[in-house]
């Protein structure tokens, strides 16, 4: 019998053979916290009488949540972190440096490895081949201290990609288009593998924008094979050596196929307050915003940025609309600024927010105020998401943002490319 | 070992509450203060529910028991949300199904949950469960359910109160089937 990606991978990691329902020790590569997760990870660490990291290269503390911070409290978590980083001898990505999944992205995540993060969006480094995944605070806090931790392994759903994105159609409408198919829990526990002749158009970007997602289905994992564009991805970060080719094997087992065809796909939206809440933009066009996010470990990358600009050159943003961008890193805004984006960008009225999560979470920079409406590219629209119960968040691409930002309504990105 | 028995009265709660329902994210600066942050438990999506949980917890008759719909807990990895949820006095939650990370959160903080068909329990009725053997007997209503067993590695886990003791007394994972 083939294996799953997800059952290879473990099957690695677990020094045996892991299969779909088994319960199985890996080790961990790289595990790493946030700042609004990371203090009460490295208090349970500590309370437990850990006294060094198993992998202190391999430990990642991320100040990105609250970027720059906006309160006192958040300071002295920050402060918190730091100061353990220096005594563990972790290395750490301070505030202004982007968001924990980019970085990891840009600097960490190798096909084959397992990684577990104190975040739920861990699962964006699935786009490299890699087994990642959220955990909470305790299951870190131990997985720092032993170097492993317990996983039970996943039933895959196998989601074969044919065809191409049509003119205005992206990873982003794609996603939303299967969580709307799968529903918020119709992947939960399960692995998320994708494959299909379609890949070998999928740049790691839309990858990243699609795994960022699988969380939002239940799923554990978002799974990616890894091929040629990783080997080109990981080579321009600086580690071509640890690219290694692994897909599933053919005769893999899968609880669910799901065949979709891009050629058919169009611009789609997530209504408030529920991820699964999904219809195409033509269905939804008209709905005032009072702003527009473009940014998020979902779409804050270089060619999300590129899309904007294209749309938002030349344009102005309507009179109604704040346009908040939060480039996703440091590296993504320096070739931003590079390729002209950013001058466009703010010529069309655009603030541009520091790399970090900027207004995804709603603690900073950018609270939406009563009965406002957001249209953001992030990656969740529940009730309260941006700072107030009382405003709605809509999710498209940031193709949809930009158009919809130019308007002050829900646009359909087309009538602009 | 014998089974962690354990007795209640349910609050109920729909479908789908996510993690920032459970600790909407203006509280974020709150989460290294864990007593005041549980004061804001479910605040919006159920404002009545922090008050019911301690007036409970408080009579020294039975916990709450917190009875939800299907996906409790989606969203973020946030494990502050089963500790506030426990911090107010909840002994056990029962639910259709719940996100992953939240499931395993509770149980690494010594908090059961239990899944089943949530519509045979009422808000407020009594509730009598076995959580080792996976068996709640509703006393109110006089239904009995069954919800599957997790695997040994959770219960075993739960059984020491969470996953920091858990780790503190065998140093390791042990796997036993
Ligand atoms: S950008 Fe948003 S979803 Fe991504 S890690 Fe930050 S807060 Fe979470």
């Amino acid at each position: 019998m083939g294996k799953t990606l997800a059952e290879k991978i473990l099957s690695l990691k677990s020094h045996g053979e892991a299969k779909a329902g088994d319960v199985v020790i890996g080790d961990v590569d790289l595990a790493f916290v946030q700042d609004t997760t990371g203090p009460l990870t490295i208090r349970q660490f500590k309370e437990s009488g850990f006294e060094a990291l198993a992998k202190p290269q391999r430990t990642i503390i991320f100040l990105d949540h609250a970027a720059p911070s906006p309160a006192q409290q958040l300071s002295n978590d920050h402060l918190f972190l730091r100061h353990f980083a220096g005594e563990a001898g972790c290395p750490i990505y301070d505030v202004g440096e982007g968001i924990c999944h980019q970085l990891v992205a840009e600097n960490f995540a190798n096909p084959g490895d397992v990684i577990v993060g104190a975040d739920s969006h861990t699962v964006t480094a699935g786009a490299l081949g890699a087994f990642a995944t959220g955990m909470g605070s305790s299951d870190v806090a131990v997985a720092l201290a032993l170097g492993k931790t317990w996983f039970r392994v996943p039933e895959s759903f196998l989601i074969g990609l044919s065809g191409t994105f049509p003119r205005g159609v992206y990873a982003k409408d794609l996603i939303l288009y299967l969580i709307g198919r799968i529903g918020a829990d119709g992947a939960s526990y399960k692995a998320l593998e994708f494959a299909g002749e379609a890949l070998a158009k999928l740049t790691v970007s839309q990858r990243l924008t699609i795994a960022n997602m699988a969380v939002e289905a239940g799923a554990k994992v978002g799974l990616f094979p890894s091929d040629r564009i990783t080997r080109d991805f990981l080579r321009e970060h600086g580690r071509g050596d640890k690219y290694k080719p692994l897909s599933a094997d053919s005769g893999a087992n899968y609880e669910r196929v799901i065949p979709v065809n891009l050629d058919q796909l169009e611009p789609m939206l997530s209504l408030p307050h529920a991820v699964d809440n999904v219809r195409p933009v033509t269905q939804t066009k008209g709905v005032k915003i009072q702003q527009a996010f473009i940014g998020a470990c979902t779409n804050g990358r270089l060619e999300d940025l590129a899309v904007a600009a294209g749309i938002l050159n030349g344009q102005k943003r309507h009179a109604d609309t704040r346009l908040l961008i939060a480039p996703a890193s440091r590296q993504v805004l320096i070739r931003a600024i590079g390729k002209g984006y950013i001058q466009s960008l703010i010529e069309a009225g655009a603030i541009i927010l520091p790399p970090g999560c900027a207004a995804c979470l709603g603690l900073h920079q950018g609270v939406l105020g009563d009965g406002e409406v957001c249209l953001s590219t992030a990656n969740r629209n529940f009730k309260g998401r941006m700072g107030n119960p009382e405003a709605m968040v809509y999710l498209a691409s940031p193709a949809t943002a930009a158009a919809s930002a130019i308007r002050g309504e829900i646009t359909d990105p087309r009538e602009f490319i | 070992m014998s089974d962690l028995m354990l007795k209640g009265e349910a609050i109920k709660l729909g479908d789908d509450i996510s993690t920032d329902d459970i600790i909407p994210g203006r509280f974020a600066h709150l989460r290294s203060n864990l007593p005041e942050l549980a004061k804001h438990v479910l605040e919006d999506a159920a404002p009545e529910f922090a008050s019911r949980a301690r007036a409970l917890s408080a009579t020294g008759g039975g916990k709450a028991i917190l009875v939800a719909g299907k996906n409790l807990g989606l969203g973020s990895s946030r494990e502050h949300a089963p500790v506030v949820i426990k911090m107010s006095g909840v002994g056990a939650i029962i639910a259709r199904s719940a996100a992953r990370i939240f499931f395993r959160n509770a149980i690494n903080q010594g908090l059961p949950v239990l899944l089943c068909d949530t519509d045979r329990i009422g808000d407020g009725d009594e509730l009598k469960m076995n959580v080792t053997a996976g068996e709640i007997a509703n006393l109110t209503s006089g239904i009995a359910l069954s919800c599957g067993k997790m695997p040994p590695i959770m219960s075993a886990i739960l059984k020491e109160g969470g996953l920091i003791p858990y780790i503190q007394k065998h140093k390791d994972f042990v796997i036993t089937s």
